[in-house]
């Protein structure tokens, strides 16, 4: 007699419980897609529309404003080599896709985080979801993507946060459970509510260690919004994905070592943000 | 009754750690032992059975090695520590009873805590540091900062408030820290081993700046100490801790004169007596005292045959005048001795320690008097009633 094992329909279940969220949540998310979408076109078409010069030292000054004068030199020259390469609208697509996928990242990611950190519960539940969502591959999270929001930026820029989130959430829960002890006994001998404790002492001094998952959070948006080209998000991962597609062998590399530029600039910034705040804690 | 209730008082505590507590605790009620409980249970007992009151301005050490529970003690005063069993009142207030929110209250308003690593936040500056408690009380900016600059002056650190804490050497965030409790102008300040992470020439004036401190603010302070001499230099009465009980209460001289037990009397073997043992301890009756009307002669006798090596000389009214040396009373003959005095100042009052007592034996000829409040002789201390009394002691200490 032969024993047959039946295959658990995990697939199935997948596309019922998508089809399902499809159904009765797709309307609201395309529409959500739609003005999310103009949004984001809007902005690019706006920087796009400027002469790239004018767009490059006002990038220059305001990173010169955040930074140092050597990272702003920096990010001008790699604007500059940008443009020359005639990549400029692919930057400017990319650069756009991933600054909007970090903000929503941070405005999810950094209250879930807190969330974590005051509760051991929630931490239990999220933990293992963050676990799935950093080791799905990413590709996974397009096809779901299509259906509620459409082939295009705005699907391009959920997957980007599902996949960019988890260094934020994960690196606020860490940075606020890291407080020393005695600065919470401290605070809690002056008699301070939860909110004080957390506004005026723990989030504070986790501030160096989120920024460290903010810079996290925007090179992986970087790499995942490459990745988003393949529905249609254009920008630098689009010329990679084209040459690809054609087999043109130096295309493709003019466009990765474009992409490498604008993540050292990302980088760079990020970082000496991080750092500064860092050595504000301990100094001021 | 309420004129005399002390300001805190702290009955029965007990706190035991460990998620068995709840098992734990009959057993010990019952009567066995820490080790025995910890054996049956897997909970470990923090203190057992402390009780002991603060009066209102008093500072009061509890005093301890490390693991003897002074420290868990101190928390459960204002519950950061949750206590098994036991109370703790803060005039009418019973502190072990009060609800999540009045707690907080409570720790707003009346209790101001110094840390042993200061715990001063380092993302702020020393202003705002000490600005926190009124802060949280949701005192407005204008009239928190005017308290806050106030308080910082008090401890010192004036032109220091825009600083970070790292800035600061370790002294000086201590002051810090005094001063961010002294902000909230609480009634009682907890201070936990306050001066131990200090230098010793440092701690040594914090010690006696806080003693001042407190004269002028009249705090009840109740301060967390593993050293004795930290413990007399505070001047107040000890609760001295072993293994989470109380095992005496009282001043160090208490501790000197009648140890409890063994561990005491090692506790205060190394004590520095001439710190503790007063001059009213030391005296003995004085065996050659005459009233100034005296005359020499007879006073020269009177001093002959006592052995003393002056004579001490009181007024009609028993009151120490001075003292007259035996060579001094043989060139004089009748003269009255109030012609004769010397060595006005050679006394102390029966309060003084031994310190002082010293200091005026070797500034003299070899005795002084002992005196009362209204400046009557009581009696006096002799070199050989010094070295006596530092005998006795050592011999007491000894065994």
């Amino acid at each position: 007699m032969e024993f047959e094992i039946p295959r658990i329909p995990l697939a199935e279940w997948c596309d019922i419980a998508l089809d399902w969220a499809t159904e009765h949540f797709s309307g609201v998310t395309r529409a959500m897609s739609a003005v999310i979408g103009t949004a984001i076109e809007t902005t690019t078409d706006f920087l796009v529309g400027l002469p790239p010069w004018l767009v490059i030292i006002a990038c220059g000054l305001l990173v010169w404003r955040l930074t140092n004068a050597r990272i702003a030199i920096g990010t001008m020259l790699g604007f500059a080599f940008l443009w020359n390469l005639e990549l400029w609208r692919a930057t400017l697509q990319s650069l756009v896709l991933v600054l909007v996928s970090t903000a929503f990242a941070l405005a999810i990611g950094i209250p879930i985080g807190i969330a974590a950190a005051l509760s051991k519960r929630f931490w239990r539940i999220v933990g293992p979801g963050l676990d799935m969502m950093q080791t799905m591959p990413s590709f996974v999270y397009l096809i779901p993507a299509i259906p509620f929001f459409g082939l295009g930026a705005v699907s391009a820029c959920f997957a980007t946060i599902v996949f960019a989130m988890p260094p934020t959430i994960r690196l606020t829960a860490l940075g606020i459970l890291q407080t020393p002890p005695e600065l919470v006994e401290a605070a809690d001998a002056f008699g301070s509510s939860r909110w004080q404790k957390l506004f005026k002492i723990q989030l504070p001094l986790a501030i160096p260690t989120i920024m460290a998952g903010v810079n996290q959070t925007i090179m992986l948006a970087l790499s995942m919004v490459v990745i988003a080209a393949m529905i249609g998000a254009g920008g630098l991962g689009g010329e990679v994905w084209r040459a690809i597609q054609r087999l043109e062998a130096g295309q493709g590399f003019q466009a990765g070592i474009a992409i490498v530029v604008l993540a050292v600039i990302l980088d760079r910034i990020t970082q000496h943000i991080a750092r500064h705040m860092r050595r504000d804690r301990q100094q001021g | 009754m309420s004129d005399t209730q002390a300001r805190i008082r702290v009955r029965s505590l007990t706190k035991i750690f460990g998620d068995e507590s709840g098992a734990a605790l009959p057993l010990l009620q019952a009567g066995q032992s820490r080790a025995e409980v910890q054996k049956a249970t897997g909970a470990v007992i923090g203190l057992q059975d402390v009780s002991f009151d603060v009066a209102e301005g008093e500072i009061l050490v509890v005093m301890g090695l490390s693991g003897s529970g002074k420290s868990t003690c101190l928390r459960c005063i204002n519950r950061l520590i949750e206590p098994t069993a036991g109370s703790v009142h803060i005039d009418d207030t019973d502190v072990t009873a009060l609800g999540e929110r009045d707690l907080m209250a409570l720790r707003r308003i009346r209790f101001g805590m110094v840390f042993q690593q200061f715990a001063l936040f380092p993302h702020r500056t020393i202003l705002r540091n000490v600005e926190y408690g009124l802060e949280v009380q949701g005192v407005p900016p204008a009239a928190r900062r005017d308290k806050a600059l106030a308080a910082i002056e008090t401890v010192g650190l004036k032109g220091w408030d825009q600083h970070f804490p790292s800035q600061l050497s370790g002294g000086m965030q201590q002051r810090a820290g005094l001063a961010r409790a002294l902000a909230l102008d609480p009634d009682v300040l907890l201070m936990d081993e306050a001066f131990s992470a200090l230098d010793p020439l440092i701690r040594r004036d914090m010690q006696q700046e806080l003693v001042a401190l407190q004269k002028r603010l009249k705090k009840t302070i109740v301060f967390v100490s593993h050293d004795l001499d930290e413990a007399i230099a505070l001047g107040g009465r000890i609760v001295l801790m072993k293994d989470g009980r109380v095992v005496q209460q009282g001043t160090a001289a208490d501790f000197l004169a009648n140890p409890a037990d063994d561990y005491v009397r090692r506790f205060v073997e190394h004590i520095d007596v001439l710190g503790v043992v007063t001059a009213g301890d030391a005296m003995r009756p004085p065996m050659a005292v005459r009233p100034w009307q005296s005359s020499a002669a007879e006073a020269l006798e009177v001093l002959t045959r006592s052995g003393e090596p002056v004579m001490t000389v009181v007024c009609e009214l028993g009151r120490f005048q001075g003292t007259v040396d035996a060579d001094t009373l043989r060139r004089a003959g009748a003269t009255e001795l109030r012609l004769l005095l010397s060595d006005r100042d050679a006394s102390v009052p029966r309060g003084a320690t031994l310190n002082e007592a010293v200091a005026r034996l070797a500034a003299g000829r070899g005795e002084i008097a002992v005196t009362g409040p209204d400046g009557a002789l009581l009696g006096v201390i002799a070199n050989a009633d010094l070295i006596a009394a530092l005998a006795r002691r050592r011999v007491e200490t000894a065994h």
